[in-house]
């Protein structure tokens, strides 16, 4: 029966809803499980490479976790990495090909990121937790939104990263317009250094959980 | 001074609870225990009381900070006439050194206490004395020519993240002030390395170097005389120039038993074996330098009187500080001549070291109980072969 409920859900319920907006803030993948953190470190010096990385990651898990769930009954539970794997690898190989093909400048930058997006564990875990036991729409929402919520804090850090480390926005140099550098003003180079995004990344989660108060762990 | 006590006294109630201003009251108990002694006591239990709490402890190292710093007021301008050319006497020079210390010492305090007061009132902690040294610290231990923005960011950086998101003062993995200037220098190596940052308005035709650059640029015969380096007449970030300032400095510290003798000696120790190693492979100028040498260059005593010696960071075992301090005086020198992008390795060796302290107590604790199980095995093997023995006599 209650299988037959389920199937009468609408495309846009509030729990669908929810499985967006969910990573988008507490439940978000980089912030609260503190996955996919290495490549937050390293594509997020500047806007570009980070929204594109972003958008990578969208498609990649979007229809990777549709793929995943398709395929959920046929999956022998021993093989499922396996068939995780070659289901990723496949999209990744995808977006490589695309990026080479139609935006060979941020491609060279993303260099291996591209590639080691097979690694991100956000994509993995998505799978494991949610696609392998749900059906095709929830999973698309699923995965869409934890990509989101992955996007959201590499744009943020991006966005600070750049405008600090290298006066700019999105290749526009801002302060150099506004004449900050004229009255002594000078780039900050350890915002161009990875341990500087590992930093940003934890004055969000600061942010975070002093706005929402139940993330607070207590021990 | 009574009156000022009556003032206190009168306004107290209002930040007591319940008062009008409840919610300030860590600040009020931090200017009234910095006007006077504080006349809290325990009521329950027992403790021990010493004399030498936080306030006593952080006076002693300010104390024993004042040598580095008057020098270094005197050499700021003393080099600073010096390159431009110019006969100056002795006053003449301190005042220039002072008018340029004095913005700097003041930023630095201004942010760091301000931000410490923040958090203080924020979480209702009480506001301590941590940052009294910390403050003092990290004047001087930046070039003399360094922006004054610059100074507040650092210094707001070392206090949130080097010593506030950890809990305040005590709970700090890294030392702040280090903290301060390893911020600067990844973030604006222009300003705090090279040549140009040493003496303030330096003309351009006149070299600025400080031994280490010299040394690191295989320049080796351009180093001053041991003399002149151990007494300070050199280029160099503000405190750290003269040895025999920070030696009256260690002194102090040392008597007072605010600082480890032990970390002190291992440092030193650990930057001769290394300078000794260099020696022996000679592979170019720069290791043939006397190892001794290395202990009175750049900011090596200054980093071992000072800052490896914080005992918040530092390793808290006896033995473990002797491991912790041989390291870094290793790891410095190390550090210093194999790395051409780090002229001075005293900052990183220390902060890499804060990092290990507790990884060494560990080990040193875990040895300790360890041998007394083995000993305490042994005596109980021992009792009951004898108590055997004796069963066996009885039949």
């Amino acid at each position: 029966m209650s299988a037959e409920l389920k199937e009468k859900d609408p495309m846009f319920s509030l729990k669908n809803r929810r499985l967006v907006s969910a990573p988008l803030n507490r439940d978000n993948p980089i912030t609260v499980q503190v996955l996919g953190i290495c490549s937050a470190l390293a594509v997020t010096a500047k806007m570009e490479p980070a929204v594109v990385m972003a958008l990578s990651v969208i498609f990649v898990l979007g229809m990777g976790n549709v793929v995943i769930s398709l395929l959920r009954k046929t999956i022998a539970p021993r093989i499922r990495i396996i068939v995780q794997l070659t289901v990723i690898a496949t999209l990744v190989i995808l977006v490589d090909e695309f990026l080479k093909a139609y935006a060979y400048n941020v491609s060279k930058q993303l260099s291996v990121f591209v590639g080691l997006i097979i690694t991100n564990c956000i994509i993995m875990g998505r799978f494991e937790a949610f696609s392998m036991a749900n059906k095709p729409w929830p999973s698309f929402l699923d995965g869409v939104g934890n990509a989101l919520g992955y996007g959201l804090i590499l744009v943020i850090v991006a966005f600070f990263r750049e405008l600090l480390g290298s006066g700019s926005i999105w290749g526009y140099p801002v302060l150099e317009k506004i004449g900050l550098y004229h009255i002594g003003y000078e780039n900050n180079g350890m915002m161009i250094l990875p341990p500087m995004a590992l930093i940003l990344v934890g004055i969000i989660i600061w942010v975070q959980r002093s706005r929402v108060r139940e993330l607070i762990e207590k021990n | 001074m009574k009156g000022l006590r009556r003032a206190l006294d009168r306004i107290k109630p209002n930040f007591a609870k319940g008062g009008r201003f409840e919610k300030l009251h860590s600040t009020f108990d931090a200017f009234e225990a910095f006007l006077f002694v504080p006349d809290k006591v325990t009521f329950t239990g027992s403790h021990i009381r010493d004399a030498v709490d936080l306030k006593r402890t952080m006076s002693f190292v300010v104390i024993a900070m004042m040598p580095p710093l008057l020098f270094g007021m005197w050499n700021v301008g003393s080099q600073h006439f010096l390159a431009n050319g110019m006969e100056t006497g002795l006053w003449q020079n301190f005042w220039f050194g002072f008018l340029q210390m004095l913005p700097i010492v003041i930023v630095s305090y201004v942010t760091g206490l301000a931000i410490e007061f923040g958090f203080a009132q924020a979480r209702g902690h009480e506001v301590n004395e941590g940052f009294l040294v910390t403050g003092m610290l990290i004047p001087l231990i930046m070039p003399p020519d360094v922006p004054l923005w610059m100074v507040a960011l650092a210094t707001a950086f070392a206090v949130v993240f080097g010593k506030e998101v950890f809990g305040g003062t005590g709970m700090n993995i890294l030392n702040p002030a280090l903290t301060a200037r390893a911020f600067l220098f990844f973030a604006y190596p222009g300003e705090m390395s090279g040549d140009k940052v040493w003496i303030v308005d330096k003309p351009d035709a006149f070299s600025g170097a400080t031994p280490l650059g010299d040394a690191m640029i295989a320049e080796v015969s351009k180093i001053p005389s041991p003399m002149d380096m151990f007494l300070g007449f050199i280029p160099g970030s503000i405190g750290e120039t003269s040895k025999l300032a920070i030696l009256i400095g260690a002194m102090i510290l040392l008597f007072t038993g605010v600082a480890s003798w032990r970390i002190m000696l291992s440092v030193v120790v650990g930057g001769l074996v290394m300078g000794l190693i260099f020696n022996l492979v000679a592979l170019n100028d720069y290791m043939l330098i006397p190892a001794w040498e290395h202990l009175i260059m750049g900011g090596f005593a200054f980093g071992a009187v000072y800052m490896a010696t914080d005992p918040v960071t530092a390793a808290q075992t006896l033995k473990g500080q002797y491991i912790y301090g041989f390291l870094i005086g290793f790891l410095a020198i190390l550090a210093r001549v194999f790395n051409p992008a780090y002229p001075e390795g005293m900052m990183l060796a220390i902060l890499f070291m804060n990092v290990f302290a507790p990884l060494i107590d560990h080990y040193v604790i875990q040895a300790n109980i360890i041998k007394r199980r083995k000993r305490w095995e042994r005596a109980r093997v021992k009792a009951d072969l004898n108590n055997g023995f004796k069963e066996e006599a009885h039949v």
